[in-house]
Protein backbone atom coordinates (compact mmCIF):
# COMPACT_ATOMS: atom_id res chain seq x y z
CA UNK A 1 0.00 0.00 0.00
CA UNK A 2 1.60 3.34 -0.85
CA UNK A 3 1.34 6.08 1.95
CA UNK A 4 -1.38 8.72 1.85
CA UNK A 5 -0.27 12.26 3.62
CA UNK A 6 -3.90 13.52 3.96
CA UNK A 7 -5.72 12.53 7.48
CA UNK A 8 -8.68 10.47 7.19
CA UNK A 9 -12.09 11.57 6.95
CA UNK A 10 -13.71 8.85 8.52
CA UNK A 11 -13.33 5.21 8.16
CA UNK A 12 -15.15 1.65 8.48
CA UNK A 13 -13.72 -1.18 11.01
CA UNK A 14 -14.75 -4.68 10.15
CA UNK A 15 -17.82 -3.73 8.49
CA UNK A 16 -20.53 -6.46 7.30
CA UNK A 17 -24.31 -6.44 6.38
CA UNK A 18 -26.34 -9.08 6.68
CA UNK A 19 -29.34 -9.45 4.33
CA UNK A 20 -31.24 -12.13 6.27
CA UNK A 21 -28.60 -15.35 6.58
CA UNK A 22 -26.77 -13.37 3.38
CA UNK A 23 -23.46 -11.78 4.35
CA UNK A 24 -23.68 -9.06 1.71
CA UNK A 25 -20.36 -7.35 2.83
CA UNK A 26 -17.61 -9.66 4.96
CA UNK A 27 -15.56 -7.40 7.76
CA UNK A 28 -14.80 -4.48 5.51
CA UNK A 29 -11.94 -1.93 6.55
CA UNK A 30 -11.52 0.74 4.25
CA UNK A 31 -10.32 4.74 5.47
CA UNK A 32 -11.38 7.46 3.32
CA UNK A 33 -9.13 9.95 2.93
CA UNK A 34 -10.23 13.74 3.22
CA UNK A 35 -11.38 15.62 0.32
CA UNK A 36 -10.46 12.48 -1.90
CA UNK A 37 -12.59 10.79 -4.27
CA UNK A 38 -12.53 7.20 -3.27
CA UNK A 39 -14.29 4.99 -6.36
CA UNK A 40 -15.88 1.52 -5.27
CA UNK A 41 -15.53 -1.09 -8.21
CA UNK A 42 -16.59 -4.61 -8.90
CA UNK A 43 -19.00 -6.69 -10.54
CA UNK A 44 -22.80 -6.47 -9.80
CA UNK A 45 -23.64 -8.13 -6.39
CA UNK A 46 -20.71 -7.65 -5.28
CA UNK A 47 -21.63 -5.64 -1.94
CA UNK A 48 -19.90 -2.65 -3.28
CA UNK A 49 -23.62 -0.52 -3.10
CA UNK A 50 -24.69 -2.15 0.01
CA UNK A 51 -21.52 -1.00 1.69
CA UNK A 52 -22.05 2.65 0.59
CA UNK A 53 -25.87 2.03 1.85
CA UNK A 54 -24.58 1.30 5.14
CA UNK A 55 -22.27 4.50 4.90
CA UNK A 56 -25.38 6.90 6.06
CA UNK A 57 -27.37 3.65 7.49
CA UNK A 58 -29.81 4.14 4.40
CA UNK A 59 -29.48 -0.28 4.66
CA UNK A 60 -32.05 0.47 7.61
CA UNK A 61 -34.82 1.06 5.43
CA UNK A 62 -34.68 -2.79 3.75
CA UNK A 63 -36.76 -5.09 5.76
CA UNK A 64 -33.88 -7.82 7.25
CA UNK A 65 -30.66 -5.86 6.89
CA UNK A 66 -28.47 -6.10 9.85
CA UNK A 67 -25.42 -4.61 9.85
CA UNK A 68 -22.24 -5.36 12.08
CA UNK A 69 -18.65 -3.41 12.42
CA UNK A 70 -18.33 0.43 12.68
CA UNK A 71 -17.91 2.95 10.81
CA UNK A 72 -16.27 5.86 12.55
CA UNK A 73 -17.27 9.91 11.30
CA UNK A 74 -15.67 12.33 13.62
CA UNK A 75 -15.05 10.39 16.76
CA UNK A 76 -18.85 8.84 16.32
CA UNK A 77 -19.82 5.70 15.61
CA UNK A 78 -22.54 5.66 13.55
CA UNK A 79 -23.34 2.17 13.54
CA UNK A 80 -24.16 2.28 16.99
CA UNK A 81 -28.26 2.34 17.45
CA UNK A 82 -28.25 5.22 19.63
CA UNK A 83 -26.98 7.23 16.64
CA UNK A 84 -29.78 9.44 15.96
CA UNK A 85 -29.71 9.14 12.07
CA UNK A 86 -31.65 12.11 10.95
CA UNK A 87 -28.78 14.43 12.03
CA UNK A 88 -26.16 12.00 10.81
CA UNK A 89 -27.35 12.05 7.18
CA UNK A 90 -27.27 15.85 7.56
CA UNK A 91 -23.67 15.41 7.13
CA UNK A 92 -23.84 12.65 4.55
CA UNK A 93 -25.12 13.70 1.29
CA UNK A 94 -26.55 11.29 -1.16
CA UNK A 95 -26.60 10.83 -5.16
CA UNK A 96 -28.90 7.87 -6.50
CA UNK A 97 -28.64 6.08 -9.89
CA UNK A 98 -31.61 7.52 -11.26
CA UNK A 99 -32.06 11.14 -10.95
CA UNK A 100 -34.44 11.56 -8.23
CA UNK A 101 -35.46 15.33 -7.86
CA UNK A 102 -38.80 16.10 -5.53
CA UNK A 103 -41.57 16.45 -7.62
CA UNK A 104 -41.10 20.18 -6.72
CA UNK A 105 -39.74 23.55 -8.45
CA UNK A 106 -36.36 23.81 -8.80
CA UNK A 107 -36.27 26.25 -6.30
CA UNK A 108 -37.44 24.20 -3.86
CA UNK A 109 -35.65 21.35 -4.17
CA UNK A 110 -32.53 22.97 -2.92
CA UNK A 111 -34.24 25.11 -0.45
CA UNK A 112 -36.60 22.94 0.88
CA UNK A 113 -33.55 21.15 2.93
CA UNK A 114 -32.38 23.95 4.13
CA UNK A 115 -35.62 25.75 5.26
CA UNK A 116 -35.92 22.22 7.34
CA UNK A 117 -32.41 22.54 8.80
CA UNK A 118 -33.70 26.07 10.12
CA UNK A 119 -33.11 28.62 7.58
CA UNK A 120 -35.82 30.83 7.28
CA UNK A 121 -35.25 34.06 5.60
CA UNK A 122 -35.83 34.58 2.27
CA UNK A 123 -32.62 36.35 1.11
CA UNK A 124 -30.44 33.57 2.76
CA UNK A 125 -32.49 30.73 0.89
CA UNK A 126 -32.02 32.63 -2.36
CA UNK A 127 -28.07 32.58 -1.91
CA UNK A 128 -28.33 28.55 -0.35
CA UNK A 129 -29.49 28.01 -4.27
CA UNK A 130 -27.99 29.73 -6.01
CA UNK A 131 -24.34 29.32 -4.67
CA UNK A 132 -25.56 25.32 -4.79
CA UNK A 133 -26.58 25.56 -8.33
CA UNK A 134 -23.44 27.80 -9.32
CA UNK A 135 -21.32 24.71 -7.59
CA UNK A 136 -23.47 22.51 -9.66
CA UNK A 137 -22.67 24.51 -12.87
CA UNK A 138 -26.80 24.73 -13.40
CA UNK A 139 -27.41 28.23 -12.59
CA UNK A 140 -26.64 29.75 -15.79
CA UNK A 141 -29.43 26.71 -17.50
CA UNK A 142 -31.74 27.38 -14.85
CA UNK A 143 -31.63 30.85 -13.14
CA UNK A 144 -34.71 31.86 -15.57
CA UNK A 145 -37.18 29.35 -14.64
CA UNK A 146 -36.33 28.51 -10.57
CA UNK A 147 -40.17 27.99 -10.12
CA UNK A 148 -40.75 25.29 -12.75
CA UNK A 149 -40.86 21.49 -11.72
CA UNK A 150 -37.69 20.24 -11.65
CA UNK A 151 -40.17 17.22 -13.62
CA UNK A 152 -39.03 19.03 -17.11
CA UNK A 153 -35.24 19.44 -16.34
CA UNK A 154 -33.19 16.59 -18.69
CA UNK A 155 -31.86 13.97 -16.49
CA UNK A 156 -28.36 15.19 -16.57
CA UNK A 157 -29.81 18.01 -15.27
CA UNK A 158 -31.66 16.56 -13.00
CA UNK A 159 -29.20 14.78 -11.24
CA UNK A 160 -27.01 18.12 -10.96
CA UNK A 161 -29.82 19.07 -9.14
CA UNK A 162 -29.85 16.12 -6.89
CA UNK A 163 -26.09 16.79 -6.32
CA UNK A 164 -27.13 20.78 -5.78
CA UNK A 165 -29.99 19.48 -3.35
CA UNK A 166 -27.15 17.45 -1.37
CA UNK A 167 -24.40 20.21 -1.40
CA UNK A 168 -26.97 22.81 0.24
CA UNK A 169 -27.68 21.20 3.67
CA UNK A 170 -23.75 21.04 3.71
CA UNK A 171 -22.52 18.11 4.14
CA UNK A 172 -19.02 17.25 4.32
CA UNK A 173 -19.52 13.49 2.92
CA UNK A 174 -20.63 13.00 -0.39
CA UNK A 175 -21.57 9.33 -1.54
CA UNK A 176 -22.72 8.41 -5.18
CA UNK A 177 -24.21 5.43 -6.36
CA UNK A 178 -23.14 5.18 -10.21
CA UNK A 179 -24.20 8.96 -10.40
CA UNK A 180 -23.85 8.77 -13.94
CA UNK A 181 -24.95 5.40 -15.21
CA UNK A 182 -28.63 6.71 -16.66
CA UNK A 183 -27.20 9.26 -18.22
CA UNK A 184 -25.91 10.22 -21.98
CA UNK A 185 -22.01 10.99 -22.44
CA UNK A 186 -22.05 14.59 -22.34
CA UNK A 187 -24.13 14.70 -18.90
CA UNK A 188 -21.78 12.15 -18.06
CA UNK A 189 -18.45 14.04 -18.64
CA UNK A 190 -20.36 17.06 -17.07
CA UNK A 191 -21.23 14.98 -13.85
CA UNK A 192 -17.07 13.99 -13.89
CA UNK A 193 -16.19 17.06 -14.17
CA UNK A 194 -18.32 18.30 -11.19
CA UNK A 195 -16.97 15.41 -9.22
CA UNK A 196 -13.57 16.52 -9.47
CA UNK A 197 -14.81 20.13 -8.64
CA UNK A 198 -16.25 19.17 -5.40
CA UNK A 199 -13.27 16.96 -4.26
CA UNK A 200 -12.12 20.44 -3.04
CA UNK A 201 -14.88 20.89 -0.57
CA UNK A 202 -16.59 17.02 0.17
CA UNK A 203 -15.21 13.52 0.80
CA UNK A 204 -16.28 11.31 -2.03
CA UNK A 205 -17.59 7.75 -2.37
CA UNK A 206 -18.54 6.52 -5.35
CA UNK A 207 -19.58 3.15 -6.87
CA UNK A 208 -19.26 2.62 -10.79
CA UNK A 209 -19.20 0.39 -13.04
CA UNK A 210 -17.39 2.32 -15.75
CA UNK A 211 -13.66 1.31 -15.20
CA UNK A 212 -12.52 4.36 -17.13
CA UNK A 213 -14.55 6.68 -14.82
CA UNK A 214 -13.30 5.31 -11.49
CA UNK A 215 -9.61 5.82 -13.21
CA UNK A 216 -10.73 9.21 -14.60
CA UNK A 217 -12.56 10.79 -11.11
CA UNK A 218 -11.00 8.52 -8.46
CA UNK A 219 -7.34 9.04 -6.10
CA UNK A 220 -8.01 6.02 -4.60
CA UNK A 221 -9.79 2.57 -5.69
CA UNK A 222 -11.37 -0.61 -3.76
CA UNK A 223 -11.96 -3.74 -5.70
CA UNK A 224 -14.84 -5.58 -4.41
CA UNK A 225 -15.85 -8.98 -4.92
CA UNK A 226 -18.42 -11.29 -3.47
CA UNK A 227 -18.67 -9.15 -0.08
CA UNK A 228 -15.06 -8.90 0.20
CA UNK A 229 -12.77 -6.12 -0.22
CA UNK A 230 -10.25 -7.30 -2.33
CA UNK A 231 -7.76 -4.26 -3.13
CA UNK A 232 -7.93 -1.04 -1.73
CA UNK A 233 -5.14 1.03 -3.44
CA UNK A 234 -4.05 4.56 -5.21
CA UNK A 235 -6.18 4.47 -8.37
CA UNK A 236 -3.22 4.73 -10.68
CA UNK A 237 -1.32 1.69 -8.33
CA UNK A 238 -4.62 -0.76 -8.68
CA UNK A 239 -4.94 0.45 -12.37
CA UNK A 240 -2.06 -0.07 -14.01
CA UNK A 241 0.13 -2.10 -11.60
CA UNK A 242 -2.62 -4.50 -9.03
CA UNK A 243 -1.35 -6.67 -6.65
CA UNK A 244 -4.05 -8.88 -6.77
CA UNK A 245 -4.50 -11.47 -9.96
CA UNK A 246 -8.45 -10.90 -9.71
CA UNK A 247 -8.06 -7.27 -9.81
CA UNK A 248 -6.31 -7.27 -13.22
CA UNK A 249 -9.02 -9.86 -14.32
CA UNK A 250 -11.38 -7.33 -13.55
CA UNK A 251 -10.21 -4.58 -14.58
CA UNK A 252 -9.14 -5.88 -17.94
CA UNK A 253 -12.42 -7.34 -18.46
CA UNK A 254 -11.89 -10.93 -18.24
CA UNK A 255 -14.86 -11.20 -16.09
CA UNK A 256 -17.28 -9.44 -14.28
CA UNK B 1 -48.97 -16.84 -40.92
CA UNK B 2 -51.01 -18.55 -38.17
CA UNK B 3 -49.64 -16.32 -35.43
CA UNK B 4 -51.02 -13.23 -37.39
CA UNK B 5 -54.18 -14.46 -37.64
CA UNK B 6 -54.70 -15.32 -33.83
CA UNK B 7 -53.72 -11.91 -33.02
CA UNK B 8 -56.46 -10.80 -35.50
CA UNK B 9 -59.14 -12.86 -34.08
CA UNK B 10 -58.49 -11.91 -30.50
CA UNK B 11 -58.00 -8.26 -30.82
CA UNK B 12 -61.60 -8.76 -32.64
CA UNK B 13 -62.51 -10.32 -29.28
CA UNK B 14 -61.40 -7.78 -27.32
CA UNK B 15 -62.42 -5.00 -29.51
CA UNK B 16 -66.02 -6.67 -29.20
CA UNK B 17 -66.04 -6.93 -25.74
CA UNK B 18 -65.27 -3.80 -25.14
CA UNK B 19 -67.51 -2.19 -27.06
CA UNK B 20 -70.34 -4.39 -25.46
CA UNK B 21 -69.42 -3.20 -22.04
CA UNK B 22 -69.65 0.47 -23.46
CA UNK B 23 -72.98 -0.36 -25.23
CA UNK B 24 -74.45 -1.70 -21.59
CA UNK B 25 -73.01 1.45 -19.75
CA UNK B 26 -74.49 4.20 -22.74
CA UNK B 27 -77.72 1.94 -22.83
CA UNK B 28 -77.45 2.22 -19.01
CA UNK B 29 -77.18 5.78 -18.69
CA UNK B 30 -79.17 6.86 -21.17
CA UNK B 31 -82.23 4.80 -19.62
CA UNK B 32 -82.15 6.68 -16.42
CA UNK B 33 -81.54 9.97 -18.50
CA UNK B 34 -84.27 9.80 -21.06
CA UNK B 35 -86.74 8.54 -18.52
CA UNK B 36 -85.30 10.88 -15.87
CA UNK B 37 -84.46 14.09 -17.07
CA UNK B 38 -88.09 15.23 -18.22
CA UNK B 39 -89.03 15.21 -14.61
CA UNK B 40 -85.94 17.10 -13.15
CA UNK B 41 -86.51 20.72 -12.38
CA UNK B 42 -85.33 23.77 -9.99
CA UNK B 43 -88.88 22.73 -8.18
CA UNK B 44 -87.90 19.03 -7.86
CA UNK B 45 -84.75 19.40 -6.68
CA UNK B 46 -85.66 22.09 -3.77
CA UNK B 47 -89.09 20.77 -2.92
CA UNK B 48 -90.14 18.54 0.34
CA UNK B 49 -91.75 15.59 -1.04
CA UNK B 50 -95.60 14.49 -0.99
CA UNK B 51 -96.85 11.81 0.77
CA UNK B 52 -100.10 11.03 -1.44
CA UNK B 53 -100.78 14.12 -4.08
CA UNK B 54 -98.39 14.24 -7.03
CA UNK B 55 -95.76 17.09 -7.46
CA UNK B 56 -93.44 16.22 -4.76
CA UNK B 57 -89.55 17.14 -4.78
CA UNK B 58 -86.35 15.70 -3.32
CA UNK B 59 -84.92 18.65 -1.82
CA UNK B 60 -84.44 16.94 1.71
CA UNK B 61 -82.99 13.81 0.58
CA UNK B 62 -80.76 15.31 -1.29
CA UNK B 63 -79.51 17.70 1.07
CA UNK B 64 -79.36 14.72 3.53
CA UNK B 65 -77.22 12.82 1.04
CA UNK B 66 -74.72 15.46 0.90
CA UNK B 67 -74.73 16.22 4.53
CA UNK B 68 -74.27 12.41 5.06
CA UNK B 69 -71.12 12.54 3.14
CA UNK B 70 -69.65 15.56 4.10
CA UNK B 71 -70.10 13.44 7.79
CA UNK B 72 -69.00 10.30 6.64
CA UNK B 73 -65.96 11.80 5.26
CA UNK B 74 -64.89 14.03 8.28
CA UNK B 75 -65.02 10.55 10.13
CA UNK B 76 -63.19 8.63 7.80
CA UNK B 77 -60.79 10.63 6.42
CA UNK B 78 -58.73 11.20 9.15
CA UNK B 79 -58.42 7.50 10.31
CA UNK B 80 -57.75 6.39 6.89
CA UNK B 81 -55.27 8.49 6.31
CA UNK B 82 -53.52 8.19 9.41
CA UNK B 83 -54.30 3.93 9.01
CA UNK B 84 -52.77 4.01 5.27
CA UNK B 85 -50.03 5.81 6.07
CA UNK B 86 -49.13 4.23 9.04
CA UNK B 87 -49.59 0.49 7.20
CA UNK B 88 -47.51 1.99 3.76
CA UNK B 89 -44.48 3.26 6.07
CA UNK B 90 -44.47 2.15 9.79
CA UNK B 91 -45.92 -1.46 9.54
CA UNK B 92 -43.31 -3.71 9.54
CA UNK B 93 -43.85 -6.26 6.90
CA UNK B 94 -45.14 -9.60 9.38
CA UNK B 95 -48.07 -11.72 10.31
CA UNK B 96 -49.47 -9.15 12.10
CA UNK B 97 -49.90 -6.75 9.51
CA UNK B 98 -50.74 -9.02 6.62
CA UNK B 99 -53.47 -10.07 9.00
CA UNK B 100 -54.53 -6.89 9.23
CA UNK B 101 -54.31 -6.12 5.49
CA UNK B 102 -56.86 -8.84 5.09
CA UNK B 103 -59.23 -7.89 7.32
CA UNK B 104 -59.46 -4.78 5.62
CA UNK B 105 -59.59 -6.29 2.51
CA UNK B 106 -62.77 -7.96 3.82
CA UNK B 107 -64.36 -5.52 5.12
CA UNK B 108 -64.20 -3.10 2.27
CA UNK B 109 -66.63 -6.31 0.33
CA UNK B 110 -68.79 -6.83 2.92
CA UNK B 111 -72.31 -6.95 1.96
CA UNK B 112 -74.15 -3.81 2.86
CA UNK B 113 -76.99 -4.80 4.21
CA UNK B 114 -75.10 -6.82 6.88
CA UNK B 115 -73.39 -3.33 7.74
CA UNK B 116 -76.69 -1.73 7.95
CA UNK B 117 -77.79 -4.68 10.68
CA UNK B 118 -74.72 -4.32 12.63
CA UNK B 119 -75.25 -0.68 12.71
CA UNK B 120 -79.03 -0.95 13.62
CA UNK B 121 -78.17 -3.66 16.65
CA UNK B 122 -74.53 -1.76 17.98
CA UNK B 123 -75.01 1.88 16.78
CA UNK B 124 -78.30 2.50 16.75
CA UNK B 125 -79.71 0.09 20.04
CA UNK B 126 -77.20 -0.46 21.84
CA UNK B 127 -75.74 2.90 21.91
CA UNK B 128 -78.49 4.33 21.68
CA UNK B 129 -77.74 6.65 18.77
CA UNK B 130 -81.22 6.14 17.10
CA UNK B 131 -82.12 6.15 13.35
CA UNK B 132 -79.54 9.46 13.04
CA UNK B 133 -77.59 11.01 10.81
CA UNK B 134 -74.64 10.35 12.83
CA UNK B 135 -75.79 6.43 12.77
CA UNK B 136 -75.60 6.51 9.22
CA UNK B 137 -72.12 7.65 9.01
CA UNK B 138 -70.94 5.43 11.18
CA UNK B 139 -72.33 2.53 9.31
CA UNK B 140 -70.54 3.97 5.76
CA UNK B 141 -67.85 4.32 7.67
CA UNK B 142 -67.49 0.83 8.47
CA UNK B 143 -66.91 0.19 4.74
CA UNK B 144 -65.33 3.39 3.59
CA UNK B 145 -62.67 2.94 6.12
CA UNK B 146 -61.04 0.15 4.48
CA UNK B 147 -61.60 1.46 1.12
CA UNK B 148 -59.97 4.69 2.32
CA UNK B 149 -56.70 2.87 4.23
CA UNK B 150 -56.50 0.66 0.81
CA UNK B 151 -56.28 4.21 -1.27
CA UNK B 152 -53.96 6.19 1.32
CA UNK B 153 -51.48 2.76 1.52
CA UNK B 154 -51.50 2.04 -2.32
CA UNK B 155 -51.04 5.87 -3.27
CA UNK B 156 -47.96 5.83 -1.18
CA UNK B 157 -46.61 2.59 -2.22
CA UNK B 158 -46.89 4.19 -5.99
CA UNK B 159 -44.81 6.95 -5.16
CA UNK B 160 -41.09 5.40 -5.72
CA UNK B 161 -38.47 4.89 -2.97
CA UNK B 162 -35.96 6.51 -4.21
CA UNK B 163 -37.91 9.79 -3.01
CA UNK B 164 -38.46 8.68 0.10
CA UNK B 165 -34.55 7.88 0.38
CA UNK B 166 -34.03 11.08 -0.54
CA UNK B 167 -35.97 12.84 2.03
CA UNK B 168 -34.45 10.75 4.42
CA UNK B 169 -30.70 10.73 3.03
CA UNK B 170 -30.99 14.48 3.32
CA UNK B 171 -31.54 14.55 6.97
CA UNK B 172 -35.05 15.22 6.95
CA UNK B 173 -37.33 12.55 9.87
CA UNK B 174 -39.30 10.04 9.05
CA UNK B 175 -42.52 11.92 9.63
CA UNK B 176 -41.68 15.12 7.58
CA UNK B 177 -40.48 12.78 4.65
CA UNK B 178 -43.85 11.60 4.56
CA UNK B 179 -45.92 14.48 4.82
CA UNK B 180 -43.45 16.89 2.46
CA UNK B 181 -41.88 14.72 0.26
CA UNK B 182 -44.61 11.43 -0.41
CA UNK B 183 -47.83 12.97 0.45
CA UNK B 184 -47.56 15.68 -2.53
CA UNK B 185 -46.80 13.34 -4.87
CA UNK B 186 -49.09 10.83 -3.62
CA UNK B 187 -51.97 13.26 -2.74
CA UNK B 188 -53.47 13.45 -6.15
CA UNK B 189 -54.60 9.79 -6.15
CA UNK B 190 -55.53 9.73 -2.46
CA UNK B 191 -58.43 12.33 -3.56
CA UNK B 192 -58.98 10.76 -6.58
CA UNK B 193 -59.74 7.86 -4.96
CA UNK B 194 -61.26 9.19 -2.02
CA UNK B 195 -63.91 10.68 -4.28
CA UNK B 196 -64.76 7.81 -5.74
CA UNK B 197 -65.03 6.53 -2.74
CA UNK B 198 -67.86 8.91 -1.82
CA UNK B 199 -69.61 8.20 -4.99
CA UNK B 200 -70.06 5.10 -3.49
CA UNK B 201 -71.25 6.69 -0.07
CA UNK B 202 -73.55 8.82 -2.29
CA UNK B 203 -75.58 6.01 -3.81
CA UNK B 204 -75.45 3.83 -0.93
CA UNK B 205 -78.82 2.75 0.40
CA UNK B 206 -78.82 -0.66 2.06
CA UNK B 207 -76.74 -0.05 4.67
CA UNK B 208 -78.61 3.03 5.76
CA UNK B 209 -82.31 1.62 5.84
CA UNK B 210 -81.55 0.96 9.24
CA UNK B 211 -79.51 3.26 10.08
CA UNK B 212 -79.85 6.84 8.99
CA UNK B 213 -84.01 5.70 9.01
CA UNK B 214 -86.06 5.85 6.35
CA UNK B 215 -88.23 9.30 7.09
CA UNK B 216 -86.73 13.20 7.52
CA UNK B 217 -88.50 15.22 10.25
CA UNK B 218 -90.14 18.28 8.69
CA UNK B 219 -87.02 20.38 8.40
CA UNK B 220 -86.66 23.76 8.48
CA UNK B 221 -84.72 25.00 6.24
CA UNK B 222 -84.08 28.56 7.81
CA UNK B 223 -82.97 27.16 11.18
CA UNK B 224 -79.12 26.44 10.81
CA UNK B 225 -78.03 25.65 14.46
CA UNK B 226 -76.83 22.44 14.83
CA UNK B 227 -78.31 21.54 18.06
CA UNK B 228 -82.49 21.99 16.98
CA UNK B 229 -84.25 19.67 16.27
CA UNK B 230 -85.83 20.59 12.88
CA UNK B 231 -82.51 21.84 11.94
CA UNK B 232 -80.90 20.23 8.31
CA UNK B 233 -77.27 20.35 10.22
CA UNK B 234 -78.70 18.80 13.28
CA UNK B 235 -76.24 15.36 13.33
CA UNK B 236 -78.84 13.08 15.57
CA UNK B 237 -81.54 13.46 13.44
CA UNK B 238 -83.08 10.90 11.43
CA UNK B 239 -82.72 11.38 7.20
CA UNK B 240 -83.36 9.60 4.58
CA UNK B 241 -81.13 9.94 1.92
CA UNK B 242 -82.25 10.19 -1.84
CA UNK B 243 -80.81 6.34 -2.95
CA UNK B 244 -83.06 5.21 0.05
CA UNK B 245 -85.94 7.43 -1.10
CA UNK B 246 -85.66 5.90 -4.50
CA UNK B 247 -86.33 2.63 -3.28
CA UNK B 248 -88.75 3.47 -0.54
CA UNK B 249 -90.89 5.52 -3.45
CA UNK B 250 -90.83 3.09 -5.67
CA UNK B 251 -91.63 -0.19 -3.24
CA UNK B 252 -94.33 1.95 -1.30
CA UNK B 253 -94.91 5.49 -2.62
CA UNK B 254 -98.38 6.00 -2.37
CA UNK B 255 -97.99 9.51 -4.62
CA UNK B 256 -99.49 8.97 -8.31
CA UNK B 257 -96.36 10.37 -9.72
CA UNK B 258 -94.51 8.05 -7.65
CA UNK B 259 -92.29 6.51 -11.05
CA UNK B 260 -91.58 9.98 -12.63
CA UNK B 261 -90.19 11.12 -8.93
CA UNK B 262 -87.98 7.88 -8.49
CA UNK B 263 -86.85 7.90 -12.51
CA UNK B 264 -85.64 11.76 -11.72
CA UNK B 265 -84.53 11.07 -8.43
CA UNK B 266 -82.43 8.17 -10.39
CA UNK B 267 -81.07 10.55 -12.67
CA UNK B 268 -80.28 13.32 -10.38
CA UNK B 269 -78.18 10.36 -8.14
CA UNK B 270 -76.59 9.49 -11.47
CA UNK B 271 -75.43 12.63 -12.41
CA UNK B 272 -74.43 13.96 -9.63
CA UNK B 273 -72.05 10.45 -9.22
CA UNK B 274 -70.99 11.22 -12.63
CA UNK B 275 -70.11 14.71 -11.29
CA UNK B 276 -67.93 13.30 -8.27
CA UNK B 277 -66.10 11.27 -10.87
CA UNK B 278 -65.22 14.22 -13.39
CA UNK B 279 -64.36 16.56 -10.63
CA UNK B 280 -62.19 14.07 -8.79
CA UNK B 281 -59.88 13.80 -12.28
CA UNK B 282 -60.21 17.53 -12.12
CA UNK B 283 -59.18 18.23 -8.68
CA UNK B 284 -56.19 15.36 -9.08
CA UNK B 285 -54.71 17.28 -11.71
CA UNK B 286 -55.16 20.58 -10.07
CA UNK B 287 -53.54 19.36 -6.85
CA UNK B 288 -50.60 17.92 -8.38
CA UNK B 289 -49.65 21.13 -10.36
CA UNK B 290 -50.30 23.15 -7.09
CA UNK B 291 -48.08 20.79 -4.62
CA UNK B 292 -45.19 19.96 -7.55
CA UNK B 293 -45.04 23.14 -9.44
CA UNK B 294 -45.46 21.86 -12.83
CA UNK B 295 -47.12 22.68 -15.47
Amino acid sequence: MSTVATQHAFYSKDLSVYYGDKQAVKKISMDFPDRQVVALIGPSGCGKSTFLRSLNRMNDLIPGARIEGEVWINDQNICDPRTDVVRLRQKIGMVWQRPNPFHKSIYENIAFGARYHGIKDRKALDGIVEEALRKTALWDEVKDRLNQSALALSGGQQQRLCIARSVAVRPSILLMDEPASALDPVSTAKIEELIAELKKEYSIVIVTHNMHQAARVSDRTAFFFLGDLVEYDDTRTIFTNPSRKSTDDYISGRFG
Amino acid sequence: MKAKTIDRIMTGVIVGVTILIIAVLAGLIGYLLVRGLRHISFDFLFSPPQTIRAGGGIGPQLFNSLFLLVLTMIITIPLGLGAGIYMSEYAKPNRLTAFIRLIVEVLSSFPSIVVGLFGLLVIVNKFGLGFSLFSGAMALTVFNLPLMVRITEQSLRGVPREQKEAGLALGLSRWRTITSVLMPVAIPSIVTGTILAAGRVFGEAAALLFTAGMSSPRLNFSDWNPLHHTSPLNPFRPAETLAVHIWKINSEGLAPDAAQIAAGASAVLVITVLLFNLGARWLGRVLYRKLTASK
